[in-house]
């Protein structure tokens, strides 16, 4: 089954308007497309409709913020943390203002708007901010309960979603822990970590890895900051090699962090699957996932040049 | 080129604009076709440039800012001459040339990469100084949606142009009253724009944005002024030429389905 996780941010956009008198939703005329039109036709008194203009929603969302209300914004991956990244530093993460960046359209599978649209750095520039939570849902379910705990947690926040449909690869109704990765498959031989839709990807290497007798570890990294270090060290303590994999840049994302984390407690070989320190291009999602090489098939590749390297060291 | 002619390339735009759109099963046609009448007068009649000779130093250049308006820009070059029509059709498709947004270098013709709004004004800007710096004679075009001019770094532009005394610079607002969510003036009033304009010292001129004539003599108006930058703020109609799509905010970023499509060929063909 797939699901557009955007459309499940809408309904739990939708609880929280009937639950949480605090909550308000800024759009910057994008709320169709992110689904906080959801929140608008239930509660349009907490609805505020900025207009074209992300900068000015920040600081708008931490003059609410620190006027007591539960804040979320939204717009697309690129707009929502590039557009007004300083404006997020000062006016959000630096005084802890409460207030949720919720991004659609993340990643290259946006598909034919091409680059300009194309959210590939989102994470890394979020990441580096002090004091900033971030999370990458895996699918629709935890895109739901993640938006809930994004409600209930205080403090700044960033999460980014899809535009298209993704395989549901978690349990409906499961409470999100912020901070917590989960074990989604045990195994011995690799560790692959995921995050977004590149989960369920990483699960289906895993299978064809476990036809070529190969057991796959998988982790769902939903939350990449704060990261939970003690299940990946768990995890890689026994398997003693990795691949992460991401629809983002290799540099600064997923990948990145668990580099950062890793170099210095376990000596193990480590592939990142990610662009490339490349911009995307137009065309169909399922054909730049190919393109830029965020494939099944590429994780398998990546997972047993990981175990060659752990067996007899650097040479293939 | 005469103004019976400039009209029907402008249909000619449209009809593309339609066409491509369909063909990639996305892409913005609302603004696409607001556009189009002014885009065919920029291109046939007002500006001075040479499709065999994309970078010729004394050109004068149009800067596309509401980028997701690609369409209209692509066929236009495509019918001045910049590459061949029928690439036309591949519009969005992987490999093509012609990318969802505007992209610099990448497309004979297109002047810089757009799509993220509100930012292309101030690379209008930017290429209107090199232009005084260079004491070249060209001048610059730069085609703002009207939703757009929410955006503040439109307004440090507009600040700046008058500042610099950009007498080069032209800003053309396509004044089609509507954006994704609906009527600008619902979601984030933009009026009165032309007290706005004049209040960053620019010259001001309003126009029918689709009475080739007038654009034309719109145009011709900007050399009135002496100094300053000028903005022509042209009444559009959102979706013009295509009945059902005509100041209807669905068609922002909408392609036709299959009976749509029929229709908007039968109803474009008829103009041209
Ligand atoms: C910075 C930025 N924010 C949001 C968008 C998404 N977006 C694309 S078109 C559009 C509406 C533009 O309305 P307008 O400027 O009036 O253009 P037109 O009516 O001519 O199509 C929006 C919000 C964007 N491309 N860039
Ligand atoms: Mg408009």
């Amino acid at each position: 089954m797939k699901l557009a996780q955007r459309n499940y941010y809408g309904k739990a956009l939708t609880e929280l308007a009937k639950t949480r008198r605090d909550v308000v939703v800024l759009d910057a005329d994008i709320a169709k497309s992110t689904k906080t039109s959801e929140f608008q036709k239930i509660a349009p008194d907490r609805f505020i409709e900025v207009g074209i203009a992300e900068q000015n929603m920040i600081g708008v969302a931490s003059g609410l913020a620190i006027s007591g209300k539960t804040v979320f914004v939204s717009t697309f991956a690129v707009f929502a943390t590039g557009r007004c990244w300083e404006q997020i530093r000062l006016a959000v993460a630096y005084p802890k203002n409460n207030v949720k960046i919720v991004s659609t359209h993340a990643g290259i599978s946006v598909g034919e708007d091409g680059a300009s649209h194309q959210g590939l750095e989102d994470i890394s520039i979020m990441r580096s901010i002090p004091n900033m939570v971030v999370i990458s849902p895996a699918d629709a379910y935890e895109a739901y309960s993640a938006t809930l705990a994004l409600a209930e947690y205080k403090g700044p926040c960033y999460m980014r979603l899809g535009r298209g449909v993704f395989p549901i690869v978690t349990e409906e109704g499961v409470k999100f822990n912020i901070g917590k990765a989960k074990v989604l498959r045990e195994g011995k031989d690799i560790t692959l970590i995921g995050t977004g839709q590149l989960v369920s990807t990483c699960l289906d290497a895993a299978d064809v890895l476990k036809a070529r007798g190969i057991n796959a570890e998988v982790i769902n990294v939903s939350t990449i900051k704060p990261l939970d270090t003690k299940c990946i060290k768990d995890s890689v303590s026994k398997t003693r090699c990795v691949v992460t994999a991401e629809e983002h840049s290799i540099i600064g994302g997923l990948g990145s962090a668990v580099a950062e984390f890793l170099l210095g407690e376990l000596f193990v070989p480590l592939i990142r699957i990610g662009t490339n320190d490349t911009f995307g291009e137009s065309g169909r999602a399922e054909d730049l996932m190919k393109k830029y090489g965020l494939t099944i098939e590429n994780i398998v590749k990546a997972a047993e040049i990981s175990i060659f390297k752990k067996n007899y060291g650097e040479a293939k | 080129m005469d103004v019976e002619k400039i009209q029907r390339i402008a249909n000619i735009l449209r009809l593309h604009v339609i066409e491509m759109t369909v063909a990639a099963s996305s892409g913005h046609p609302g603004g696409s076709l607001s556009a189009a009448d002014i885009v065919a007068v920029l291109y046939f009649r007002v500006m001075r440039h040479d499709c065999k000779n994309p970078v010729w130093a004394d050109r004068d250049r149009f800067i596309l800012s509401k980028g997701h308006a690609a369409p209209v820009l692509y066929a236009a070059l495509a019918e001045a001459g910049y590459f061949p029509v029928d690439d036309l059709k591949t519009l969005r498709q992987l490999g093509s040339n012609l990318q969802g947004h505007p992209v610099y270098k990448k497309i004979p013709g297109v002047e810089a990469s757009t799509g993220s709004l509100g930012q292309g004004l101030s690379i209008a800007c930017g290429i209107a100084l090199a232009g005084k710096i260079d004491t070249k004679n060209y001048k610059v075009y730069c085609m703002l949606g009207d939703g757009e001019l929410q955006s503040g770094q439109n307004w440090e532009a507009a600040m700046l142009a008058s500042n610099y005394n950009l007498n080069n610079l032209v800003a053309i607002v396509d004044r089609n009253r509507l954006q994704i969510c609906g009527d600008t003036e619902e979601i984030m009033a933009i009026d009165p724009l032309p007290e706005k304009w004049l209040s960053f010292g620019w010259n001001v001129i309003e126009s029918d944005g689709h009475n080739i004539n007038k654009i034309i003599a719109a145009f011709e108006n900007v050399k009135t002024f002496r100094t300053g930058p000028t903005v022509i703020i042209f009444n559009t109609v959102k979706g013009k030429g295509v009945s059902f799509m005509e100041n209807n905010a669905e068609f922002h970023g909408k392609v036709c389905n299959k009976d749509e499509y029929a229709r908007a060929l039968t109803e474009l063909k008829r103009l041209i």
